[in-house]
């Protein structure tokens, strides 16, 4: 058979960074070289994922049988409106930080590594977005986990290794949790592809079997997406890592666990699990208030940063929980939303740091009259990721409230709104301290100056003017996140792409 | 129709340009005031009922609708004309501030933000402008960053009013919901239907919520006097004369879809009325010009609100002539206030005296301004006073009670701020104190003369401002005129004796103010006080929490994570009764059962050794244990790979262990060891029985046997485990191998650390 457009465009967002990720390798000591190879390969990725769009938006779900075996004998890739935007995103956000990266010095030092390690988490994050099999999921899930263990302990002292440490040891739990999960559902179905599963899951005679599984797969994603009460790899890493770093781990990591969680309940898990709702109530409200909380007992500007990541994935199991196609729809927009701000603000947070010479908000001060610039800069993510109108994560909030509203969960509609004060408490605190007050006594004050004020500024401005357009210009993705939710909340259209009309 | 959008529109376009062009230029500052004036006449010129819309996110029901009615041009109006005497008076007041650029440009956005709000046809249009006036609000609190108490009171009325707005949003959405659509107009045309709906009680409350805090209603009133940190025509412009009445303006805007509720009218007029009482109070206590300005704007806040909750053509009409009148008087006081402050050096109404010879006209706009806020005949205050007295006398109960107090303290506050630092002898340190600049004087002495205009001639805005705007606050034509005169003697009487006893306490503030200042309880257990508690409590929690959550221990995180998950699954297994057995099979011959003795075996080793070799040796008998029950099951393949990985591991474990320093055997305490045991028994028995409740289940090898089936014809291969690596699940491979690679590269970087000090 010969390969359609639908099987290249599916297959090239694995296979780009794939080949950036070895190129890069074979380039080590060639760091202009290997700029090129990374600045390239994200310029591809960008225009692939973007067309991967199109394709799906045009034609619906698309699916492609690696090596032509049929499924659900062989491996498939799958697109959906979801898995599609989320390929984007990464890819977007692999550009920038690329950018970025070429004025840290951290990363800088070890540019050689970089840029193998950086294709190769980015390898992983589009391979889980877009396989359709569980156990493919898994080797991504790998990747993604060896490779950003690589990225943390890059140009790094002490704190970094010991951060390391506490990041693998956790996520490799996780990950053999995961590995169990795919044994017993292998064993309960007989199959690994996830349509087939889909199908013959509710068949399962034992079904209390099935939701051990369904919650053994669960936990090994919510530890993934760091919710609570599995969250405690991220806080006592994310804050060490070189500022790009910490930025594509703020967007990526986690929401590729979120991702798995959705694809998994919506997809293998939908119908007679009465025990799923109340627990991912909880789960949603602990994870949200809990986060909102952690930011606001820390003082170092990436501690409240990695804090309120677990907080802004409360809010995406919200619509998980509500599991109505509006609800959906605000957990998918909340994903798309919280990638961009979130990889914004710790790019900025990197910019702060040089500009005002700490990451710790005690030892600086008086940004917003040196530099307005990069005070609007922080703004724009800031006020987008404490839910203000019109920004992106506005609407996002919007349209996860409502369909709480709509579905009666008041109360978790409720916490979901109530966190957002405490966000917005923390962003306060960053900006007052940081920007309001008058630096303390030697405080180190730097400029950002020249190339690298572009080099650092230029991704930021970009994101954040990307958060400015979702929110403005909301109604492509309001509309594209309702279709992409009612597509996830009726299975069908997955099952059929990749079975075929095979009953 | 394409003015209407223009006039917040053109106002947002216009806030770059004025933080870009004034930085090069700040001598055109002054300029900048006839953006307003524009504005003004645009809001004048168009006609009522004028209306816009465009599909903004049809998805989700938004429209970019604007409408203007009587409510809103009054409103508009006020905002761009007070604000073309602000601009004017700010940019001398700041002249030759280095920052004054990005004042002005902050100044322009909140008027756009206001302008876009009282002229929005959609409830979440209306509330981006809303929370944008809050943001506004917040830089311009916050301008002198370098104070503490500026940056606490920014934030403050932040936290406040955002609050507030999430309450709202939530009634916003309901209402939204109730009605089928945002769009405020389409709303008011199901008349009160709405009123009767189930959600109706949640939806007044909560959407009232945001408008308390957003109009500093008690007891959320303590961020207003705060807020004047800013500077002074902040004060007058955002915290007397608009922003502040923008949750009146909702509340008016939406009232006749809710006026039927009795929870609506018991809510407003009872908020409004211990606002007032508050304010008053709390007025008559404070010493500061600025701040005493704000507990009167808070009582003339409480009395709009409570105005709004009585349904009659009366009180609407007497709200809009209050917000008319206050707006002029107050804005007037507080620029007043601004250059008393300047030239006089203090702000302590106790120690102003005598500046009425130094500056004459300064205390002639005063006495102007004062006089309209104390309702002398003559000016549009003596309106708004007889209509508020008739108003209030019509409801029963407490409330005459409470206007005859609340209108003497406003006698007294108008005494203190407008007439007592202008009378008596000039006092020693004001000794510099002279009349400003005349771009100082135009704004105060504009707005304070137009309440003598509108006094004295109010047919100029009865037919054309009032009557529309207090007809659209009660839903249908009022039919009053302004200047026909209200209520009868026992009205006047009223008047009288609020007058009278408003100079009794005037005469007498100079002891009156120390005794009520005594009353430190206030302070002590007032809400703005409850705000700093609660901001701690907060944050003591918030660290309480996170110490405990987030210890810092991996031993810790692992033991919970391990915990969590599988006490977790095992629960679903019993409560979704998945607790089975497999049928007996071939799977337990004898040699097996020895086997897993020794695996067993190796685990409780595991545990019970001390010496970190012993453990790795022990570990080591489990796998080679599972591997060889791997060769007796049949799996060879899968038995070779699992020897090759012991081997491997051991080997460079015990490389590891001979070469770092793990001289100390196990730290942990038998406690700990026994709980860790614990653990790790509980995780393999819930592992277990899951484990066996999917081996209950026949297994389907569709795919085995498919995979058996095809391998030599269609994949050309003898060995299915090689074919399924390499063909079939090529993919999987191919990751694996990625990974490879990558860990080579992860350990590379960790070995280029080696060397580097920490």
């Amino acid at each position: 058979m010969i390969a359609s457009r639908a099987d290249w465009l599916l297959a090239l967002p694995v296979l780009v960074p794939l080949i950036a990720c070895a190129l890069s390798a074979a380039l080590r000591g060639r760091a202009r070289a290997q700029r090129l190879v990374t600045g390239s390969a994200a310029a591809v990725m960008l225009l692939a994922a973007g067309a991967l769009v199109a394709e799906v938006v045009r034609r619906g779900v698309i699916a492609t049988q690696m090596g032509d075996w049929a499924a659900p004998f062989g491996i498939t890739l799958v697109a959906d409106l979801f898995s599609s935007a989320m390929v984007a995103i990464t890819a977007l956000i692999y550009a920038v930080t690329a950018v970025q990266a070429h004025a840290d010095p951290g990363v800088r030092a070890e540019e050689g590594l970089w840029h193998p390690l950086l294709a190769a988490l980015v390898l992983g994050v589009a391979g889980a977005f877009l396989a359709g099999d569980l156990f493919n999921l898994y080797v991504w899930f790998e990747v993604m986990l060896i490779a950003s263990f690589g990225l943390l302990v890059l140009g790094g002292g002490r704190a970094q290794l010991d951060a390391a440490v506490k990041y693998a040891v956790l996520n490799l739990v996780a990950t053999t949790v995961f590995l169990i999960a795919v044994g017993l559902a292998y064993g309960l179905t007989g199959t690994l592809n996830l349509a087939d599963m889909a199908r013959r899951m509710p068949e399962v005679p034992n079904q209390g079997a099935a939701a051990a599984v369904a919650f053994l797969l669960l936990a090994a994603f919510g530890a993934k997406a760091a919710v609570f009460p599995l969250f405690f790899w991220l806080p006592a890493s994310y804050h060490t890592a070189a500022a790009p770093v910490a930025a594509i781990f703020a967007g990526l990591l986690t929401k590729v666990g979120v991702y798995a969680m959705i694809r998994a309940v919506t997809l293998v898990f939908p119908a007679g699990q009465d025990w799923m709702a109340p627990l991912l109530w909880a789960v949603a409200a602990g994870t949200m208030v809990v986060g909102a909380l952690g930011a606001a007992a820390h003082w170092d500007i990436r501690r409240i940063l990695s804090f309120l990541i677990i907080s802004q994935i409360g809010y995406m199991i919200v619509g998980l929980a509500i599991a109505t196609p509006l609800a959906i729809a605000g957990a998918v927009l909340s994903i798309v939303h919280h990638i961009i701000v979130k990889a914004n603000l710790f790019l900025v947070a990197g910019a702060i740091r040089r500009a005002g010479g700490s990451f710790s908000l005690a030892q600086m001060g008086g940004l917003w009259r040196r530099d307005p610039w990069l005070g609007i800069l922080f703004a724009v993510p800031a006020l987008s990721h404490a839910g203000l109108p019109p920004l992106s994560g506005f609407w996002a909030k919007f349209l996860v409230v409502k369909a709480g509203f709509e579905a009666g969960w008041y109360v978790l509609a409720g916490v979901a709104l109530a966190t957002g004060i405490l966000t917005l408490y923390s962003m306060l605190r960053i900006w007052i301290e940081a920007f309001w007050k008058e630096p303390p006594e030697g405080a180190a004050i730097v400029a950002l100056a020249g190339r690298e004020r572009w080099l650092v500024l230029g991704p930021v401005a970009a994101l954040a003017l990307v958060t400015l357009g979702i929110g403005l210009w909301a109604e492509p993705f309001a509309a594209f996140a309702l279709a992409a939710g009612e597509q996830l909340a009726g299975r069908d259209a997955y099952i059929a792409a990749v079975l075929g009309a095979r009953p | 129709m394409l003015a209407l959008p223009a006039i917040p529109l053109l106002a947002l376009a216009c806030v770059p340009l004025v933080g870009w062009g004034l930085r090069r230029a700040p001598v055109m500052a002054p300029w900048l005031a006839a953006l307003p004036a524009a504005l003004f006449l645009l809001v004048l010129t168009t006609p009522d009922g004028a209306m816009f819309s465009l599909h903004w996110i049809p998805t989700l029901g938004v429209e970019l609708a604007f409408r203007l009615d009587g409510l809103s041009r009054l409103f508009a109006l006020l905002i761009a004309g007070i604000g073309a005497g602000v601009f004017l008076y700010a940019a001398a007041y700041l002249e030759g501030h280095p920052l004054l650029h990005r004042f002005l440009a902050v100044l322009t956005l909140f008027m756009a933000a206001m302008l876009g709000a009282v002229l929005a046809d959609d409830l979440l249009l209306l509330f981006a402008f809303w929370e944008l006036t809050s943001l506004a609000s917040f830089m311009l609190i916050g301008f002198d960053a370098h104070r503490a108490e500026a940056r606490r009171a920014a934030q403050q009325g932040l936290m406040v009013t955002v609050a507030g707005g999430l309450a709202m949003l939530a009634g916003l959405l309901l209402l939204g919901d109730a009605a089928g659509t945002f769009r405020i107009s389409a709303i008011l045309a199901q008349g009160s239907t709405l009123a009767a709906h189930p959600a109706a009680p949640w939806i007044v409350v909560l959407i009232a919520i945001g408008c308390f805090a957003k109009s500093a209603q008690w007891p959320l009133h303590f961020w207003l006097p705060n807020a004047m940190a800013a500077p002074s025509p902040v004060s007058a412009y955002l915290h007397s004369a608009t922003m502040v009445k923008l949750g009146v303006y909702l509340l008016a805007r939406l009232n006749p879809a809710f006026e039927a509720l009795a929870l609506w009218q018991g809510l407003l007029i009872g908020v409004g009325t211990a606002t007032m009482l508050a304010g008053a109070v709390l007025a008559l206590r404070e010493r500061d010009l600025k701040r005493k300005l704000a507990w009167s704007t808070v009582v003339a806040l409480g009395t709009l609100v409570a105005l709004i909750g009585i349904e009659d053509p009366l009180a609407a009409t007497a709200a809009v002539v209050f917000l008319l009148v206050h707006a002029l008087y107050k804005a007037s006081l507080f620029l007043i206030a601004g250059i008393v402050d300047k030239k006089a050096g203090t702000r302590d109404a106790m120690q102003l005296r005598g500046l009425g010879r130094r500056m004459p006209i300064t205390a002639a706009a005063a006495l102007l301004a004062g006089l309209s806020m104390a309702g002398a005949p003559g000016f549009i205050g003596a309106f708004a006073k007889d209509l508020l007295f008739t108003v209030q006398l019509g409801v029963p109960r407490l409330l005459p009670a409470v206007a005859l107090l609340v209108n003497a303290a406003m006698v007294v506050v108008a005494g203190v701020v407008a007439a007592r630092p202008f009378m008596g002898k000039p006092m020693e340190t004001g000794g510099v104190a002279k009349d400003p600049a005349v771009a100082l004087l135009v704004a105060p002495i504009v707005l304070a003369t137009l309440g003598l205009v509108f006094g004295m001639a109010p047919h100029l805005i009865s037919a054309a401002i009032i009557e529309p705007a207090a007809g659209a606050i009660l839903g249908r034509p009022t039919g009053i005129a302004l200047g026909e005169k209200q209520g009868g003697t026992v009205v006047m009487t009223m008047s009288f004796a609020a007058l009278g006893l408003g100079l009794l306490m005037f005469l007498g503030w100079r002891r009156l103010q120390p005794t009520l200042a005594g009353q430190t309880w206030l302070d002590t257990y007032g809400p703005d006080a409850g705000y700093g508690r609660a901001m701690r409590a907060v944050s003591a929690v918030a660290v309480a929490l996170t110490r405990r959550v987030q210890g810092g221990s991996l031993r810790g995180y692992l033991a919970a994570n391990l915990a969590l998950v599988f006490a977790g699954a095992a629960l679903v297994l019993v409560a979704r009764g998945g607790l089975a057995l497999p049928l007996p099979g071939p799977w337990a011959g004898p040699a097996q059962l020895a086997l897993a003795a020794v695996i067993l075996a190796g685990a409780l080793a595991a545990c019970r050794l001390r010496a970190l070799f012993g453990q790795v040796m022990a570990a080591a008998l489990v796998g080679f244990g599972v591997g060889i029950l791997f060769l007796t099951l049949g799996a060879a393949d899968l038995a070779f790979t699992q020897f090759t990985v012991e081997i491997l591991a051991i080997v460079l474990l015990v490389a590891i262990l001979a070469r770092l320093p793990f001289h100390a055997p196990d730290a942990r305490r038998a406690p700990e060891r026994r709980r860790d045991a614990l653990l790790a028994a509980g995780v393999g028995a819930a592992g277990t029985a899951i484990l066996l409740a999917v081996l209950s289940v026949p297994f389907d090898p569709f795919i085995t046997e498919w995979m058996g089936k095809a391998a030599v014809p269609e994949a050309k291969g003898r060995n299915v485990v090689n074919v399924i690596i390499v063909d079939f699940r090529a993919l999987d491979t191919l990751g694996e191998i990625a990974v490879l690679l990558i860990a080579a590269l992860a350990a590379t970087v960790l070995l280029r650390r080696t060397g580097k000090p920490g």
